[in-house]
């Protein structure tokens, strides 16, 4: 397909935005995409400090009273995707695909597969190599998960919520919570895989030319 | 009047099942054609599910927190409650379906649902375009995948009775309990939803001297728990996952291993002597000697010497643990997890209370390890904690026994004078202890020298223990 047959794909470059903004602003397009209003949408950008509850979590797994939370200044949220207990902060690529999935990728798991498949590109480019873990969402590198994933589809096969991927998080953070509830398995960043300090800003052009590549959109940063 | 199946949609090739996570309406409430009615869930992805036509939702079948097979009817919408009302809104372009049946059915298909009554009983269209084969390996639940990976079992062969030849997890334990060579019939329906304990005695795990694990895998999932209706006052919630382990592990320790409870009073002078004599010294070894860790030690001595309460039945064997571990029950409020003491009999008293102590505090705040509750050979709980009298508590499973210890608490009793030899009514702390065993390899005679030999070492405990 040439590449300007290719549907259109708006990426946003949103900078550090309050969890609850993202929320409020992900209802909005959502509403919008399905409406037809405008094209697929991939949303780029930073939390400040917050925990998330997916539907399907335990609070236990949030180790620190909502009171220590607090003290380090950690949100807490209770969002509408799936997935178990997640955190974001600061030095994490966070990215919120709104798309109206094509007809023949209307599967769930392969929407999940498809996001797997965009993060593993992209660290690819920096020479490490992610994988999957059968049964377990999210990129993994021997040394633990270095992305999490949790989505939302609504009514319209039309995509919202979307990966995490720790470009260099304060990985201490994470010992606030049991990971998507998996106790065993520890989180790390790109940063700790490669050695050295690294910048959000740097991962962001491989994340976009992978999403267009597994998504077969044609980006415009706007 | 023109009563609409809502299913539960196929939302991906692989996925079998999903999870009821919310209703966005209720009985009586109004819908439009593509409005969204619930939301369902499964790993890592919630969904929408909207409205295949316009009316009344009449019926809902499966509340929140329930976890249903793809086609599974979830709720009934009665289209001519609003005959009468505005057209539905114009379908999205997503309910433009193909003409043929993809090979599997999507959002798209089911906006597309005719609207007359589809007999519940046949599944939704097959899979046109898929080979048998890959129906097989693609259209199985990772549970179903998981259980045929450790038995060893290939899935292609084992027939399919669910959803488009999908092997679903009865027919796979059908297959495996059938014995492979037999092959199991999945045209059997599957079991009745009855309730488990209420259904005629189980039979027992296959004699083949299969591995113990791979039978006690089966048994999960195989436990229905029966459903009662919802009153409109009551609340409604999901088990969590230790909730369900729980539950599951309970019917089937209680449905395989014949309990007897056998008890016996334990004097508490001698330990509280020396729990007053040495806790100045056990302080300054950064230790707190709790009346459990008395217990826990001399159980991790009596044992050694009883093999049948420190072991199990396997298959048509007997089975000695060659370790003493012992299982402490922690309380959770709400929930329970049994930490496990390994080798507890190569621990003295101090260590065994630094050990109760750790495993109590991490499993309160969920870091324990796995290994760290698995591998018991013995367990002990104490509902006495909260001042109950004793409890008869139930078996874990591998296991033969389990200890329950009762409130200890000062109560009149005849003594006798071991000066004059004549009886005395005095003061004693004291507390009931039960031990439930299984029946099949511990005989009451054993269990009562049990008992008998832990009242022995508890109230003559070794000062240097």
């Amino acid at each position: 397909m040439p590449e300007e047959s290719l549907p259109h794909l708006e990426v946003r470059r949103l900078g550090r935005v309050p969890y609850g903004e993202a929320l409020t602003l992900q209802e909005e397009l959502v509403a919008r995409r399905r409406a037809g209003e405008i094209p697929d949408q991939l949303l780029l950008l930073e939390h400040p400090p917050v925990i998330t509850l997916g539907t399907s979590s335990r609070t236990h797994h949030v180790l620190l009273s909502s009171q220590a939370l607090a003290d380090r200044g950690i949100e807490l949220f209770k969002v509408g995707r799936g997935g178990d207990v997640t955190y974001h902060g600061p030095g994490q690529l966070v990215g919120y695909p709104i798309l109206a999935l094509d007809p023949d990728r209307r599967d769930l798991h392969r929407y999940l597969r498809d996001l797997e498949e965009t993060l593993i590109r992209a660290l690819g480019a920096f020479g490490i190599s992610g994988a999957r873990e059968p049964g377990l969402t999210g990129v993994w590198v021997p040394e633990g998960k270095v992305a999490a994933i949790g989505v939302r589809v609504s009514s319209g096969w039309i995509t919202s919520h979307g990966f995490a991927l720790n470009v260099q998080p304060d990985l201490t953070h994470f010992q606030a919570i049991v990971p998507c509830g998996i106790h065993d398995r520890p989180v790390t960043s790109m940063g700790a895989l490669l050695g050295r300090p690294l910048e959000v800003e740097e991962v962001v052009p491989g994340v976009v030319r992978a999403f267009q590549e597994v998504f077969r959109r044609k980006a415009d940063v706007v | 009047m023109a009563r609409i199946e809502v299913p539960m949609p196929q939302m991906g090739e692989s996925i079998a099942e999903g999870t009821v996570s919310r209703w966005l309406k209720q009985v009586g409430d109004a819908v439009q054609r593509d409005e969204p009615l619930l939301e369902i869930s499964t790993d890592k992805v919630d969904a929408e599910i909207p409205s295949p036509s316009g009316g009344v939702l009449v019926e809902i079948r499966v509340q929140e927190g329930a976890t249903v097979e793809v086609g599974t009817v979830v709720a009934f919408v009665d289209t001519d409650a609003t005959a009468s009302a505005a057209p539905a809104p114009a379908a999205e372009p997503l309910a433009s379906a193909p003409e043929s049946p993809p090979p599997a059915p999507t959002m798209a298909l089911v906006l597309e649902l005719p609207p007359q009554p589809v007999d519940s009983e046949s599944s939704s269209p097959a899979g046109g375009g898929d080979t048998a084969e890959e129906r097989l390996r693609t259209r199985s639940t990772p549970v179903v995948r998981k259980i045929a990976q450790e038995a060893g079992v290939d899935l292609a062969e084992v027939a399919g009775s669910g959803h488009a030849g999908r092997v679903t997890k009865q027919d796979i334990l059908g297959y495996i309990e059938a014995g492979r060579g037999k092959g199991a019939a999945p045209s059997e329906p599957p079991p009745p939803k009855t309730p488990a304990l209420s259904s005629p005695p189980a039979p027992p795990p296959a004699a083949s001297p299969g591995a113990p694990s791979d039978l006690w895998k089966a048994f999960y999932g195989q436990v229905q728990h029966p459903e009662f209706p919802v009153r409109p006052a009551d609340r409604v919630e999901p088990m969590d996952k230790i909730r369900r382990l729980t539950a599951e592990h309970m019917v089937m320790a209680k449905r395989v291993a014949p309990h007897v409870h056998s008890f016996i009073e334990i004097d508490f002078t001698r330990v509280d002597q020396l729990r007053i004599a040495h806790k100045a010294r056990w302080a300054q070894q950064g230790a707190k000697v709790s009346f459990t860790a008395f217990v826990a030690w001399a159980c991790s001595r009596v044992l050694r010497e009883f093999p049948t309460v420190n072991g199990t039945i396997s298959g048509n064997n007997l089975l000695y643990r060659g370790n003493v571990n012992v299982g402490i029950a922690v309380d959770l409020d709400p929930g329970l997890i049994v930490p496990v003491i390994h080798d507890a009999d190569e621990l003295g008293l101090v260590g065994i209370a630094k050990r109760i102590a750790d495993l109590a505090d991490r499993a309160r705040t969920r870091r324990l390890n796995p290994e760290e509750i698995q591998g018991a050979t013995f367990s002990i709980t104490n509902p006495g904690m909260l001042g109950t009298l004793v409890g008869m508590p139930i078996i874990p499973k591998g296991t033969s026994a389990i200890l329950g210890t009762g409130v200890i608490e000062k109560r009149v009793v005849v003594v006798e004078d071991s000066l004059t030899g004549a009886d005395a009514i005095a003061i004693r702390k004291r507390s009931l202890f039960s031990l439930g065993y299984d029946h099949r390899i511990v005989d009451g005679a054993d269990a009562a020298r049990f008992l008998a030999r832990l009242k022995e070492v508890m109230e003559s405990f070794p000062e240097d223990a």
